[in-house]
């Protein structure tokens, strides 16, 4: 995630200590994949309780985009910040390979940048990504069209083919799939670094209207 | 009240020879006796018992190791450390070390496994490295048993659970299946390092006065006697050994590795290394022996889990996820305080002391009381009988079986859903293979690449050993061991640079069984003289057998290359409709072993295919050197199954074809012969001319096709016509059919 920032977009990035409380002076914060306390108990359901958390639901509130991938995904849904929750892939084997998703959503800070409908390749390596939300929940993804990714074959059971989806307000994205793993040519893949220049030109748009 | 718990006293030990139950023979305890100058008590038997374990002292082994290779100009640490060390220039060097949990893993797959990648791991950050790749060579029975489905599947859950959570991609290695590997499984894992020179570090415990700090998880009653359990045979009682076999916390490895890491940047740390087989023995007294000094630890300050641990059950626990170090006296609290960080304690346990003692205090008495060194350097040395075996013999004056009444298309199709050739994505796909974004080549090539970040270079990695050559002929089949792993490197685009390597055999007290370790260790060591790639370090795993019938000799080579521009990585697939196809070398009459006469006849025999190490060291060297010219699209060498199987992987997975034409009427050896040292590859039509000075004796067979068809013809007669996505469908639902059905498909 570091380095599809600071090479992939050319932007400054920093670590954050999970200790630490602050998020001050940063414009955009990314919750990136791994495993959290091993995932012990559940995935993210003990990083949900670490120090900086309440800077990230602060950020959140403040309208800067946030945006988690993989273990950040699960993270964000046990802090609420998003609806719903994982449940085990359906096979209930881990998976990591590249698979194919849908931008069913173009009209937000993370998905500018891509064609409404557009195909691209993004690696999945998780073995709890089966995303789970309750009937009502899901009316209200699809009617507030908060759904941004979707599978285009279904790897792990997820309700509805969902792949990534966002807060009410759009400034918050959960997704299981890894796009700063598509963001370096080397690696063979660069559909992802759509998502980070997204972010990129909402900042820039945003940041034009203050100084206007 | 506490639990009570007597151990065994001095006088049990030696009356009712309660050391054999340990391990030790009436001899060893005979000479445990003269060193002491008294008789052992439990505690010291059991440091005795596990230091002169095979796994630990390599007793029977030792003889054979020293006569392979081991220095060369880049090697910057050989085999006794942890890890090997190789330099890569631009002071960085890469650190690789393979090792096996087979027993474990027969016994509690998924732990097994698991605990295995845990200890590799220590190993290499151990040295000061960080780890940036997992590999592994698995083998196990005939997939149509149950238990043997189990055991695969659940070692691979185990890799994967493990190497997953820790965050290091695992992205390469071997899968393999045979009956002979029934009961006993092998799981051998391989990690690889990074680290600049100058964060070399080793397991050493210079300077008398100086602190011994324990740090990581605590320890249990898991794991004690790993080290013994590990060197002896496998029988229908071991399942009663279950305790034996530890559980791993990646988490806790996690923290551990980037403690450690910090750690080594501190002025403050004098040695480090990890707590593996036989646990705080090893470790603390390999450390003292090295430096040549003592050790006195005071064992009511070891972090314990359990209540009224004895002092037997710490110094025996192979409780898993812990370290080592030695830390210069009065800045104990300068290394507490990088741990603490990472929510870890380091806790002072003993110090270097200048007597060559190993000295265990336990509730204010002596617990135990050794000379270091008799733990270590002086353990026995057995020279084993060995014995040509007759079938040998009988295998060397069989006549050349060459196939015959072969359908060409039938025998290609049964060759690549044969679950040794069929694709494993099934496998690698449950291993987090792209974790830390550097893989460039995942698996399913050749060997698989990774880049190193900030500079131009990669290094590419695989391992290799064909064990059914091996059962023919020890000595050839380790030849060609070190030979194909060399190949998968240098197709990858990479010069090879050393090998570590996991020697896997039977019970080396069966003279039979000595002479192939003999007889392989050999062979390696030519193979790596002839390809100049030491062997910087490994592991030895005896008695795999299962009720007395010994495993297919089956010494695994892992090898590394460096990769000096990441222009120069090459995979295995065609790349461009029109390419030039060319094979390299002549195929012959090499059937003994071939996956064609185990498809057809149920068993191996005859004569393993012949190694010119000359001929090899010079097309690998040419094909390198045409690779950096950039005359080369795609490499792959020909392996199981010959040009055939070759051809089919490398139109799978592309969507597109080759048609081919073999003038040879000796179609089928043309096809399915394992000739050794050959290649197919493809080169673009304005490079072939340059190509073809490089490589005189290459030859054109054809080209890649945009219809998706592989073609081949004899002649004008065409025999071979499929569809590329017929062969990988067949090719990758092999293994997921095996699995789902647990019946030949």
């Amino acid at each position: 995630m570091f380095h599809a920032i600071k090479e992939g977009i050319g932007q400054e990035v920093e670590y954050v200590w999970h200790a630490e409380k602050s998020l001050e002076g940063f414009d955009a914060i990314m919750i990136p994949g791994g495993f959290s306390y091993g995932d012990y108990l559940r995935t993210g359901a003990i990083a949900r309780f670490s120090n900086i958390m309440p800077a990230i639901m602060e950020a959140a509130k403040a309208g800067k985009p946030i945006l988690g991938v993989c273990n950040g995904f699960q993270i964000l849904l046990e802090a609420g910040l998003l609806p719903g929750a994982m449940r085990r892939n359906q096979h209930l084997s881990f998976i990591c390979r590249p698979e194919v998703l849908k931008v069913v959503n173009t009209n937000t800070m993370f998905s500018s940048a891509f064609e409404e409908g557009e195909t691209i390749t993004i690696p999945i390596a998780h073995g709890e990504g089966n995303y789970y939300c309750d009937e009502k929940t899901l009316e209200e993804l699809k009617k507030e069209n908060r759904i941004v990714f979707e599978y285009e074959t279904n790897p792990n059971g997820s309700i509805s083919d969902i792949a990534g989806i966002t807060n009410k307000e759009g400034n918050v994205l959960g997704m299981m799939p890894h796009p700063e793993r598509a963001a370096d040519s080397l690696l063979g893949n660069t559909d992802g670094l759509k998502l980070f220049q997204s972010i990129l030109k909402h900042w820039s748009d945003t940041h034009a209207n203050v100084t206007a | 009240m506490p639990t009570l718990q007597l151990d065994p006293t001095t006088e049990m030990i030696k009356n009712q020879q309660l050391y054999h139950e340990m391990g030790l023979t009436d001899e060893e305890y005979a000479r445990v006796q003269t060193i002491l100058g008294r008789d052992p008590n439990y505690t010291e038997t059991g440091l005795f018992a596990v230091m002169w374990s095979e796994h630990c002292s390599y007793k029977t082994s030792k003889p054979l190791l020293r006569r392979f290779p081991t220095s060369g100009p880049h090697v910057l640490q050989g085999p006794g450390e942890g890890a090997g060390i190789v330099d890569i220039g631009d002071e960085q060097a890469v650190v690789f070390k393979i090792e096996s949990h087979n027993h474990p893993s027969a016994i509690e797959p998924y732990q097994g496994a698991a605990t295995g990648v845990g200890g590799i791991i220590r190993d290499v950050f151990s040295m000061g490295a960080r780890p940036i790749a997992l590999l592994n060579s698995l083998r196990f029975g005939d997939l149509n048993v149950p238990r043997v489905r189990y055991l695969f599947e659940q070692v691979v859950a185990g890799i994967a659970g493990y190497g997953n959570c820790i965050g290091i991609p695992t992205v390469g290695g071997e899968v393999n299946f045979d009956p002979c590997y029934n009961g006993n499984p092998l799981v051998n894992a391989m990690c690889v390092g990074l680290l600049n020179h100058a964060d070399i570090k080793v397991g050493r415990a210079h300077g008398v006065g100086n602190t011994v700090m324990y740090v990581g998880a605590s320890t249990g009653r898991d794991g004690i006697h790993g080290a013994t359990f590990a060197s002896e045979e496998l029988t229908e009682q071991s399942d009663e050994k279950r305790p034996a076999v530890q559980v791993g916390d990646p988490f806790m490895e996690k923290l551990l590795l980037e403690a450690c890491l910090e750690v080594i940047h501190s002025e403050a740390l004098v040695g480090i290394q990890d707590m593996g087989a036989a646990g705080l023995t090893s470790s603390a007294s390999e450390m003292a022996a090295k430096a040549g000094v003592g050790l006195e630890m005071n064992l009511d300050l070891v972090p314990q889990r359990e209540t009224g641990m004895t002092p037997y059950e710490m110094m025996l626990s192979e409780s898993q996820e812990r370290m080592l170090l030695v830390v210069k006296k009065g800045r104990e609290d300068e290394i507490q305080a990088i741990f603490e960080k990472w929510g870890l304690h380091a806790v002072s346990i003993g110090e270097v002391i200048e007597e060559k003692r190993f000295r265990l205090l336990h509730k204010g008495e002596v617990a135990a009381d050794v000379p270091v060194l008799s733990l270590t350097d002086e353990a026995p040395v057995y020279q084993m009988p060995s014995k040509e075996p007759e079938s040998f013999r009988e295998n060397q004056a069989e006549e050349a079986w060459v196939p015959s009444d072969l359908n060409i298309k039938k025998t290609l199709f049964n060759l690549i859903k044969n679950p040794n050739i069929a694709s494993k994505e099934w496998v690698y796909e449950q291993y987090d293979h792209m974790v830390q974004t550097n893989t460039v080549v995942a698996p399913g090539s050749d060997a698989a690449v990774l880049r190193i970040r900030g500079t131009k270079k990669a290094l590419a990695m695989t391992t290799d050993c064909n064990a059914k050559y091996l059962s023919l002929d020890p000595e050839l089949g380790g030849k060609i061991a070190v030979a194909e792993a060399a190949r998968n490197v240098v197709c990858s685009g990479a010069r090879p640079l050393a090998i570590t390597d996991n020697l896997n055999f039977g019970n080396p007290q069966n003279p039979e069984v000595f002479w192939q370790m003999e007889k392989a260790v050999d062979g390696m060591s030519e193979a790596c003289h002839a390809l100049s790639t030491p062997v910087i370090g490994g592991n030895v795993s005896l008695y795999n057998e299962t009720s007395g019938k010994a495993i297919d000799p089956t010494p695994v080579v892992g090898m590394v290359g460096l990769i000096e521009d990441v222009a120069h990585i090459t995979t295995s697939q065609f790349k461009n409709v029109d390419d030039f196809i060319y094979v390299i070398g002549e195929a012959g009459e090499d059937f003994g072993a071939s996956a064609v006469q185990l498809l057809m006849t149920g068993r191996a025999f005859g004569q393993a295919p012949s190694l010119d190490l000359e001929v090899e060291v010079s097309r690998q060297g040419r094909l390198l050197e045409a690779i950096q010219k950039g005359l080369i699209t795609s490499a792959h060498d020909l392996a199981e199954g010959g040009l055939a199987v070759a051809l089919s992987e490398s139109v799978m997975g592309t969507g597109l074809g080759a048609d081919v034409t073999l003038a040879d009427s000796q179609i089928v050896v043309e096809l399915f012969s394992e000739t050794q040292s050959r290649f197919l590859v493809s080169v673009k039509k304005e490079d072939s001319k340059a190509f073809e000075t490089l490589f005189t004796e290459a030859k054109l067979i054809g080209k890649v096709t945009q219809e998706a068809r592989l073609v081949v013809n004899e002649g004008l007669t065409t025999v071979l016509n499929v569809p590329s996505l017929e062969l990988e469908q067949t090719w990758k639902g092999a293994i997921p059919c095996y699995l789902s059905n647990g019946i030949e498909n």
